[in-house]
């Protein structure tokens, strides 16, 4: 499960979070961005190199997550 | 576009262009692909270049330079600026027309050039790469290569299809924000840095004037800063303060990976150039000229490889890399880690120590000893960076 949302909209596609993703989980084109769900480990590191703050680590998702489990 | 080339060079900046050009230019095929619409654009870059440099590879000609730079201006955490003469000339580049010219470049020695053509996997022989898979249009393509050129950027995938370890350690990764703001006040021969913990922690603030009223105002963060506070926030604060109302021409985002350059640059039928190959300047963040020595080395050794048919030939650009640049790098590494450590107490002290220095003696070298001599400890700190 993915814990890390894009806001697409707020997006540059400038490549930051594909440089220093150790999963390869990121696929960017031109101006389209996605995470590859079964690669992510959910590391957060594309999170702190976001330089317009697309990507955040959903809180409330790993919360819930942790409860479930 | 044929199904077959000697070379496929993917991404066409400065690195994947010059190293289209240094191949074609040796009679071998070359296809150099670009994922853009544009070669040029977006631009994901603060500008600025030494003249010399980037005269190993062309003529400067106006309608890509935007300012020709003589002086630095700094600025300490309290403030004070200091002006210093700058001991070569620097250009402030048009960059979307610059990248232009030099994939212009590759084409006159007979580069075929594909934009809109997004590399998708590589095509494997083996072990060996050899060609690429691509989506153009719509539609998924393939072109078969005896070697290729992966001068993708900083968001670098091919080169970790063909099992290198590309990915740049979070804390050396400079997550960047800049603008280019018009109806300011610069100089236009005066690039204009800041330093300080409240303005760019570990790093500097960089105000590139393109004329005497625009500028490119930036700054980058390592991730371990934007854990905390993104580049886009530091940044916003800085023009609030500093240029407030400037109307924005461009604003943009992009990543500089300020490490040493990777451990491998090539494998079997691959070899990386550029931001891709981590050719970055780490100090100070520059990769353009290095990027295009770079794709100049590793194109000229794809063709002779080809040409020779030997090829393992290629693995001996690592080499050649290191020893004609990446040593260098490797050296302003151990310097930026110390310096960007400095406290703003201690860049307060040696913007202070500098103003003492007569203007017409203000150059980098004097600065240097200047503030060795009036700060000795900084000894400390100098021979710490080169010798522990």
């Amino acid at each position: 499960m993915i814990l890390i949302e894009i806001l697409p909209d707020k997006c540059d596609f400038c490549g930051c979070c594909v440089g220093v993703c150790p999963e390869d989980a990121i696929e960017l084109k031109e101006a389209e961005i996605r995470i590859i769900e079964e690669l992510c480990t959910n590391c957060a590191k594309c999170v702190w190199c976001c330089p317009f703050e697309v990507l955040k680590f959903n809180k409330e998702a790993a919360s819930a997550k942790r409860e479930k489990i | 576009m044929k199904d077959q080339y000697d070379i496929v060079v993917v991404g066409a900046g400065p690195a994947g262009s010059m190293a289209a050009r240094f191949a074609a230019e040796k009679g071998v095929s070359v296809l150099l692909l670009e994922k853009d619409r544009d070669v040029g654009y977006p631009v994901r870059c603060a500008e600025a270049v030494v003249s010399a440099g980037l005269e190993e590879f062309i003529s400067p000609d106006k309608k890509w330079i935007a300012s020709e730079i003589n002086k630095f201006s700094l600025f300490a955490p309290d403030n004070t600026e200091v002006v210093l003469e700058f001991p070569f000339t620097g250009f402030v580049l048009e960059r979307r027309i610059f990248d232009y010219e030099l994939a212009k470049q590759a084409a006159s020695f007979g580069t075929d050039v594909l934009t809109r053509a997004y590399v998708n996997g590589l095509l494997f022989d083996g072990n060996k790469v050899c060609g690429v898979k691509f989506e153009h249009r719509g539609e998924q393509k393939q072109v078969k290569a005896k070697v290729v050129i992966a001068a993708d950027g900083v968001e670098s995938r091919v080169g970790r299809w063909a099992g290198l370890k590309t990915h740049v350690d979070f804390r050396e990764m400079e997550s960047c924000a800049q603008v280019t703001i018009s109806n300011i006040n610069v100089k236009a021969d005066t690039c204009y840095f800041y330093f300080g913990k409240d303005v760019s922690p570990n790093g500097y603030l960089w105000v590139f004037p393109k004329g005497d009223s625009t500028a490119n105002v930036g700054l980058g963060v390592s991730g371990l800063v934007g854990k905390n506070r993104s580049a886009l926030s530091y940044l916003n604060e800085f023009l609030e303060t500093n240029f407030p109302g400037a109307p924005v021409l461009t604003s943009i985002a992009g990543g500089v990976p300020c490490s040493i350059t990777l451990e491998k640059i090539s494998a079997p039928g691959i070899m990386l150039v550029g931001d891709a190959a981590r050719q970055v300047n780490p100090i100070s963040g520059g990769g353009i000229i290095s990027g295009m020595r770079g794709g100049r080395i590793a194109g000229r050794i794809a063709a002779e490889s080809i040409l020779s048919n030997k090829p393992d030939h290629i693995f001996s650009y690592d080499k050649e890399w290191h020893e004609k640049v990446g040593k260098k790098h490797e050296a302003s590494n151990r310097l930026k880690e110390g310096v960007f450590n400095f406290s703003d107490e201690k860049l307060n002290n040696l913007a202070h120590s500098f103003l003492k220095v007569p203007m017409e003696k203000r150059t980098l070298g004097n600065l240097c000893r200047t503030a060795l001599i009036n700060q000795p400890s900084l000894l400390f700190d100098i021979a710490k960076v080169f010798f522990v």
